[in-house]
């Protein structure tokens, strides 16, 4: 056996044992597996799925072992996802830590700050949020104006974020602040801080969804620990744009094919609806409609793993993250205006008799969808991105 | 790994750009244009494509040609298409010795295959009869006649089929239109007697023809594949030319689009390039993603052929409607983005407009692929 069969072979036998019979059903919202000091888990088997995974660093599978994470190879972590599919089992753990701050950390951040955040993160012991967008700065971050203010041993912080997902049931944030006000870009630092410090509230805001996954974030007069900052000071954009590619490529993968995947599939459920002809669709609108939306995937997942590929092979497709949030998310976007004209009424429930609970979560996550082009960057900023930065077309 | 190019295809690659970039500009199907040439494409033009062994690319090395494959035929062919180059290479090398090599005795590939790599042998695939390409709705009957079959009917839109040797007929042996069963290929020289030939001149200048068979006798040894089974032969060369018709669109867009590109950074108006305007740059991000996608579905339906994977139809259908959209959307946003000047003959981007539709039409368009696509996902 070479050395993978092996590795296969042996993955195999460890999640058979360590993975719970639950963690291999489909999840339910309220059971992700947020981590964090206030996680609480509706399901035991999700804290014990996660701490088995985290045991062996396989929460984070490729980031190096000396911090915490599982230290493999890209082939080793190919199988092991492999092997995770093939049992169907769910995520051990979901966070912005795995996704966004761990991979910036890993470039960025100094080794002592390695040691003590990266474990936690690989174990769930911290659940993180992003503290980027202000009311006065969005699309343009770099107008941010919290400040930072160097007192000695320490940064005294003010200003307000917002749109802070999460930030209600996080232990820390990461944050961008001013710390030099006399220049834009480079005048921002990158400062991690603990939501437990006085002086830091954090208030939900309701969404047209109905949930309220994010926040207005209060920070009045918070001290800050010096060690608390990333990188040089006045050099946090740099940190801020590296992350925002991670949290781009993430969203950008994000929800593809869920939603009409509880449900059976867009085919099985226009069926339903509208009836067959022989094997086909009776509706030829819908139809077409269908099969035009599962060739954008098609498409847009050859293209994500070209990109792959090609990477591998040393080629870079350029700003890809751009071009993959921006078509990424508007195909998911399409796709559940197609459901909705594949259910009619049916998708339009809001609550209580009349629909079942996957009705009413396509319902939900339809009006979540129409978030995935403006966090992160809007689609209109990925095609500001791609435009001048890939295609070299001068500004005004 | 199927999405980068092998150190040999990139040298194919290469050697197709610089070839059709110098050789074969688009002035070349100016002057077949302006000259009036009867033939449609440059003799000249011909042997040198014959000479690179680009003719005998899908043909074994020891029936004469390179066997480079269908990836070697795609690069070439997106090559060819970034300057319109006007030739006999589809009809004659990808469908035609397709056909050939799919569902040809060992006889029939012996004394013709060597001969198309040769570039002696000119051929043309005739199956459609309406106006919008549906293979299995063939009413042109072969009708048994003691050894021999006569042929009724008429083909329409045949690519080549005015300059073609040789063409393959495919006729109804048995059965009604709309069925797959009972479709019959005949290989039979062009000039047989009760064969019309017209030339349909076409909006993108390159070579069409509308054919009629009046009780056309030919020997059974005509027969290409089996007598009322040749329908799945078909339909693989047939996803063969839809793959390397999205790999000739694919180098048209590419042209185009970064022709239009130059253009925005060049043009002026109100004291400004024009590219600095933010309509005109997201639109131009948006050309820039199609053509990305375009790019990952042609690679993969070349390397469906390569590997003769299992889902090559709906590689092949994938490639082709997005392609044939993608270059819709991308020639008019091209003569739209220059203007007046675009609208002009003088400037290369209407060319490829016109291209781009009839290459759309070409094997099924959209609509086509999308229904065939349904269907294959079984809705
Ligand atoms: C679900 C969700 C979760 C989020 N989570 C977080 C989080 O955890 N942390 C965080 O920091 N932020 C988060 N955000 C905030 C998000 O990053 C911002 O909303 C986003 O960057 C847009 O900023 P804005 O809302 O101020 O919109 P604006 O920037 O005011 O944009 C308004 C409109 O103008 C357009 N526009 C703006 N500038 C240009 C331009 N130059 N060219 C063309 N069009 C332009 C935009 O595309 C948009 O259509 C989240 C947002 C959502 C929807």
């Amino acid at each position: 056996m070479t050395n993978l069969e092996t590795f296969r072979a042996e993955t195999r036998a460890w999640l058979e044992e360590n993975c719970p019979e639950s963690m291999r059903t489909p999840m339910p919202e309220r059971e992700m597996p947020w981590g964090g000091r206030n996680a609480s888990y509706p399901n035991p088997d999700t804290k014990v799925w996660m701490d088995n995974m985290a045991s062996r660093g396989w929460t984070a599978p490729t980031w190096p072992a000396e911090y915490g994470g599982g230290g493999l190879s890209k082939e080793e972590n190919k199988v092991l996802q492999e092997e995770l599919a093939r049992i169907k089992a769910r995520p051990a753990l979901t966070s912005f830590g795995l996704w966004m701050l761990g991979p910036a950390l890993l470039e960025f951040a100094s080794e002592e700050q390695k040691k003590k955040y990266i474990g936690e993160i690989v174990r769930g012991e911290i659940r993180w949020c992003q503290g980027y967008s202000e009311p006065g700065a969005g699309s343009d971050l770099a107008g941010l104006q919290t400040k930072a203010e160097d007192k000695g041993d320490h940064y005294l912080v003010n200003g307000q974020k917002v749109w802070t997902s999460y930030a209600d049931q996080c232990d820390w944030i990461f944050c961008l602040v001013r710390t030099d006000n006399s220049v834009k870009h480079d005048g921002i630092s990158f400062l991690l801080i603990d939501m437990d410090d006085p002086g830091v509230e954090a208030r939900p805001i309701k969404l047209i969804s109905g949930s309220s996954p994010f926040c207005e974030t209060f920070l009045t007069d918070v001290k800050v620990p010096k060690e608390n900052l990333v990188g040089e000071l006045n050099k946090g954009w740099t940190i801020a744009k590296r992350l925002l590619e991670h949290e781009r490529s993430m969203i950008s993968g994000m929800g593809m094919g869920a939603g009409a995947a509880s449900m059976g599939g867009m085919e099985a459920v226009a069926k339903e609806n509208f009836g067959t002809d022989g094997d086909r669709i009776a509706d030829p609108a819908i139809r077409n409609a269908i099969a035009a939306h599962k060739m954008d995937q098609q498409a847009f997942g050859l293209t994500m793993k070209r990109a792959g590929e090609e990477a591998k092979a040393g080629q870079g497709m350029g700003a890809a993250a751009s071009m993959f949030k921006y078509y990424g998310t508007e195909v998911n976007k399409r796709r559940f205006e197609l459901l909705l004209d594949i259910m009619g009424t049916q998708a339009l429930g809001w609550e209580g008799e009349g629909f079942d609970s996957k009705e009413l979560a396509v319902t939900r996550s339809w009006l979540r969808s129409k978030g995935n082009s403006i966090e992160g960057g809007t689609s209109e900023v990925q095609l500001n991105v791609i435009a001048k930065r890939v295609l070299g077309l001068p500004t005004a | 790994m199927a999405f980068v190019l092998s150190e040999e295809q990139t040298m194919l690659r290469d050697m197709a750009k610089q070839f059709f970039s110098e050789q074969v500009p688009v002035t070349n199907l100016r002057k077949i244009r302006d000259d009036g040439s009867e033939d449609g494409f440059d003799r000249d033009v011909w042997k040198q494509i014959v000479e690179l062994g680009f003719a005998g690319i899908l043909i074994p090395e020891d029936l004469g040609g390179t066997g480079f494959g269908p990836m070697g035929i795609g690069i070439v062919m997106q090559e060819a298409g970034r300057t319109l180059a006007a030739s006999p290479l589809y009809a004659t090398a990808v469908l035609g010795a397709g056909m050939i090599i799919a569902a040809g005795s060992e006889s029939q590939k012996k004394q013709l295959l060597p001969r198309v790599a040769a570039g002696e042998l000119l051929l043309a695939l005739a199956i459609d009869e309406t106006n919008h390409h549906n293979p299995a709705n063939i009413a042109m009957t072969a009708t048994r006649d003691g050894d021999d079959f006569v042929l009724s009917g008429e083909k329409r839109f045949v690519i080549d089929g005015h300059i073609a040797d040789k063409l393959i007929v495919a006729a109804r042996t048995s059965g009604t239109p709309g069925e797959t069963q009972g479709i019959s290929a005949f290989l039979i020289d062009a000039d047989m007697a009760g064969i019309t030939r017209t030339r349909t001149h076409m909006v993108d200048t390159r070579n069409a023809a509308n054919i009629a068979f009046d009780n056309v006798k030919v020997p059974a040894d005509a027969l290409l594949g089996g007598t009322d089974s040749a329908f799945p032969e078909l339909e693989n060369v047939l996803d063969m030319g839809r793959v390397c018709l999205s790999a000739e669109m694919l180098g048209g867009i590419e042209t185009v689009f970064d022709t239009t590109l130059t253009y925005l950074k060049e043009r002026k108006q109100f004291d400004a390039i024009i590219g600095t305007f933010q309509a005109l740059q997201h639109r131009a991000a948006e050309m820039f993603c199609e053509v990305e996608i375009c790019q990952s579905v042609v690679l993969d339906a070349l390397s469906a052929l390569e590997e003769r994977r299992n889902d090559i139809p709906r590689a092949a259908s994938l490639a082709k409607a997005r392609l044939s959209e993608a270059a819709r959307l991308i020639t008019n946003e091209g003569v739209q983005m220059h203007g007046g000047i675009g609208m002009t003959d003088a400037v290369d981007v209407g060319l490829f407009l016109k291209r781009a539709r009839v290459q759309a039409q070409m094997l099924g368009d959209a609509n086509f692929h999308r229904s065939r696509y349904a269907d294959l996902g079984g809705y």
